[in-house]
């Protein structure tokens, strides 16, 4: 679960890292205030949405989507030095939404901005946090070269990626923290106050269970301070449980209303772009059922895993989910019963169907435990199903449907 | 022989819930030597046949058993695990789906002192030697004995893979879901070492998924190491980049663990990589094929 800049800066400033003054405002006027509270010194205007790349994006509406090359008139951060701009653009960015690499076509609605006190930068430096799989524990990275080009830092000269790892009972050790800083070439007082930033992110990976922290750019300004001024974290679905504070800073207009609801039916759910549906038990299977679609040359128009111990209801909703999305040109079924048993499954579908009506061609395939049970309840069911026994003569049926073949 | 249980080995269930409850008669009934139960409190009483125990100790000392099988719900499923190594369980199968990742990495940690012991998963089907013993959620009658070694990422897709084997004709020795989460107790190459070193497993049936890079580092270690047919496959190859796709570990990011790369690391290692998820079996008869 991701959460916005600002709130990722108050968990940091809360763990002890020194951030720079802003104030979160959801209008022209506010942002104007702000303005004025922050001295009427000049102010970077940054819109809060999820997805990254938001300097380079540009506002749908308020101009053409700019040409490969062509620079954007006004991206998701600006730097403003006077109350008109300040209105202006904030107008402009709570009412275009904003299209950036990493949004949609149609791009993110802007609900806030955060008016932070422009910095005078020296440096910019990347750290962050992820967990190390091959490891099995978190590691710290760092590099002397931060700001938007990390990525390319990161394919061209991994060795410039300073990498310890993190022992997850005990944390960042303050030593490990200022041989980072050292490292990174921080000098005087300066060691300290990147040792405290370190010390933070690792404090707020750790208690909060974090999948990924990374504070991009860390910056020291030409007064000396060092300051976390981006932020960005995502955190680990599972571990939500025990983080209430962090559940309590989902946004859910970030998210595909579709996949909200799926969610409230323990249904795995991501739109995609094709037009078959697909309706999968377990993810490597539903994967995998994407993946011979697209072979027989069809577009699946979701990822759709029922789980290992999907209920008549979760299946139903998933049924109505896929029959109510007007892309949807066939459905297709593929559950390999184990601990859901394929009667169970043919029993939901038959539900399903007399609900809601199957308005497109539907191809079953159903395969293991109680499979026999569950093809003849589809049959004696009188609905208009195609049922296939392999997962190719499957495929090949529904991408035929798709096609209106 | 075959790798890691078989019909000697004694089995006890951590989390005689619902769910464990129903796993562990189906295990019973395929032949498995469930002894019992952990259940804190309910020491000295029975549940369906299964004695109960308060701890996993006291479980070890009295039954004998030398593997768990656990359910215990997310919160306290690390906890179970650790558990279960300190009382000297040798294999510890967690089919728990949504533990934490810092308490796997806690759980990997610990484990690091305790070289007798073995965790399978989590968020894994289980491991079954067809015919002498299953633990976990597998429909054990798609199985049959026989020679092809399997190990998964992915639950139901081991399903289809067995079924298919079973249709040709192949049986298994032993079938791994080693789990798709980020951290799991056993990865591709630590399941393929104890293939390559089983007498009774002459083919080998790796499926993987997109994400992380454990597959390229797999192909690596087979070209390298191991002289048994192998055959894989990777699922995910139309998945859009960053989306996770209900295991935590089938995320892409920054380019790497794509499937494209997966498969081109595995084909340039001499692995037969099947095409699509209906040619698994297809792709372990070539495999044996090519190495005659």
């Amino acid at each position: 679960m991701k959460i916005h800049e600002y709130q990722a800066k108050e968990l940091l400033q809360a763990a002890g890292a020194a951030i720079p003054e802003g104030i979160v405002v959801d209008s022209p006027a506010a942002a104007v205030e702000a303005f004025d509270q922050l001295g009427g010194n000049p102010v970077v205007l940054k819109c809060q949405i999820h997805a990254g790349g938001r300097g380079k994006g540009y506002f749908k509406g308020y101009q053409e989507k700019p040409k490969p090359g062509e620079k954007t008139k006004l991206g998701g951060v600006k730097y403003l030095t006077n109350r008109d701009e300040v209105a202006q653009v904030a107008e402009i960015m709570l009412k275009y939404p904003l299209v950036t690499l990493q949004t949609t076509e149609e791009g993110q609605k802007v609900s806030k901005l955060l008016v932070q006190a422009a910095a005078d930068i020296e440096r910019e430096i990347y750290v962050g946090m992820v967990l190390d799989r091959a490891a099995g524990m978190p590691v710290l990275m760092a590099c002397a070269e931060g700001g938007v080009d990390i990525e390319e830092v990161a394919a061209h000269s991994p060795e410039k990626i300073l990498k310890n790892f993190v022992a997850p009972e005990t944390g960042l050790h303050p030593f490990q923290a200022r041989k980072v800083a050292f490292q990174l070439g921080f000098t005087g007082d300066q060691v300290a106050k990147a040792e405290k930033i370190l010390m933070a992110l690792s404090h707020v990976f750790l208690d909060k269970d974090c999948s990924l922290a990374e504070i991009n750019p860390l910056v020291v300004t030409k007064q000396g301070d060092v300051l976390a001024l981006d932020a960005k974290m995502d955190f680990d679905e599972n571990a939500l449980f025990r983080h209430p504070d962090i559940q309590a800073m989902r946004d859910l207009s970030e998210e595909n209303p579709i996949e909200i609801r799926a969610s409230k039916a323990n249904l795995n759910f991501i739109q995609l772009d094709g037009n078959i549906g697909c309706l999968v038990n377990g993810a490597g299977l539903a994967m995998g059922t994407m993946d011979i679609i697209k072979y027989h040359g069809g577009e699946p128009a979701n990822f759709l895993d029922v789980g290992g111990g999907v209920t008549p209801e979760g299946a139903s909703e998933a049924f109505r989910i896929l029959m109510g999305d007007p892309k949807v040109k066939a459905i297709l079924v593929n559950i390999f019963g184990g601990i859901a048993k394929c009667d169970l499954i043919a029993e939901a579908l038959v539900k399903a169907g007399k609900e809601v009506g199957f308005k497109v061609p539907v191809v079953v395939r159903l395969q293991g435990t109680n499979v026999d049970k569950g093809r003849q309840i589809l049959k004696e069911s009188g609905l208009n199903v195609l049922t296939a026994d392999g997962l190719t003569e499957a495929a090949q049926k529904v991408v035929a449907a798709a096609k209106g073949q | 022989m075959s790798v890691l249980v078989d019909k000697n080995t004694k089995v006890i269930c951590q989390g005689l819930g619902k769910a464990g409850t129903f796993h562990a008669i189906q295990c019973r009934d395929y032949g498995t030597q469930v002894v019992g139960g952990v259940t804190p409190g309910k020491g000295g009483t029975v549940k369906d046949g299964f004695p109960l125990f308060n701890t996993v100790y006291e479980a070890v000392q009295k039954t004998g058993a030398d593997a768990s099988m656990i359910f215990v719900p997310p919160v306290a499923a690390a906890d179970a695990i650790m558990e279960a190594a300190d009382a000297g369980i040798r294999v510890i199968v967690a089919i728990t789906e949504g533990i934490p990742v810092l308490d796997m990495a806690k759980v990997k940690r610990f484990l690091k002192d305790k070289p007798h012991c073995r965790l399978i998963g989590p968020n894994c089907p289980g491991i079954i030697t067809p015919g002498q013993c299953k633990i976990g959620i597998m429909p054990g009658f798609i199985h049959k004995p026989g020679k092809v070694g399997v190990l998964s990422r992915s639950g139901t897709l081991t399903y289809e893979a067995v079924y298919q084997l079973t249709q040709m004709g192949l049986g298994q020795s032993t079938c791994i879901g080693i789990g798709g989460d980020p951290i799991i107790g056993t990865n591709q190459i630590e399941a393929l070492t104890m293939f390559q070193n089983d007498p009774e497993t002459e083919a080998i049936l790796m499926i993987g998924e997109i994400g992380g890079t454990a597959e390229e580092q797999a192909a690596q270690f087979i070209q390298a190491n191991v002289t048994k047919p192998v055959a894989a496959f990777i699922a995910g190859q139309t998945a859009p980049p960053g989306r996770r796709m209900g295991h935590a570990g089938a995320i892409i990011s920054g380019g790497s663990g794509s499937a494209a790369d997966k498969i081109k690391a595995l084909k340039a290692a001499g692995i037969v990589v099947a095409a699509t998820p209906a040619d698994l079996g297809a792709a372990v008869e070539e495999a044996i094929r090519l190495k005659k």
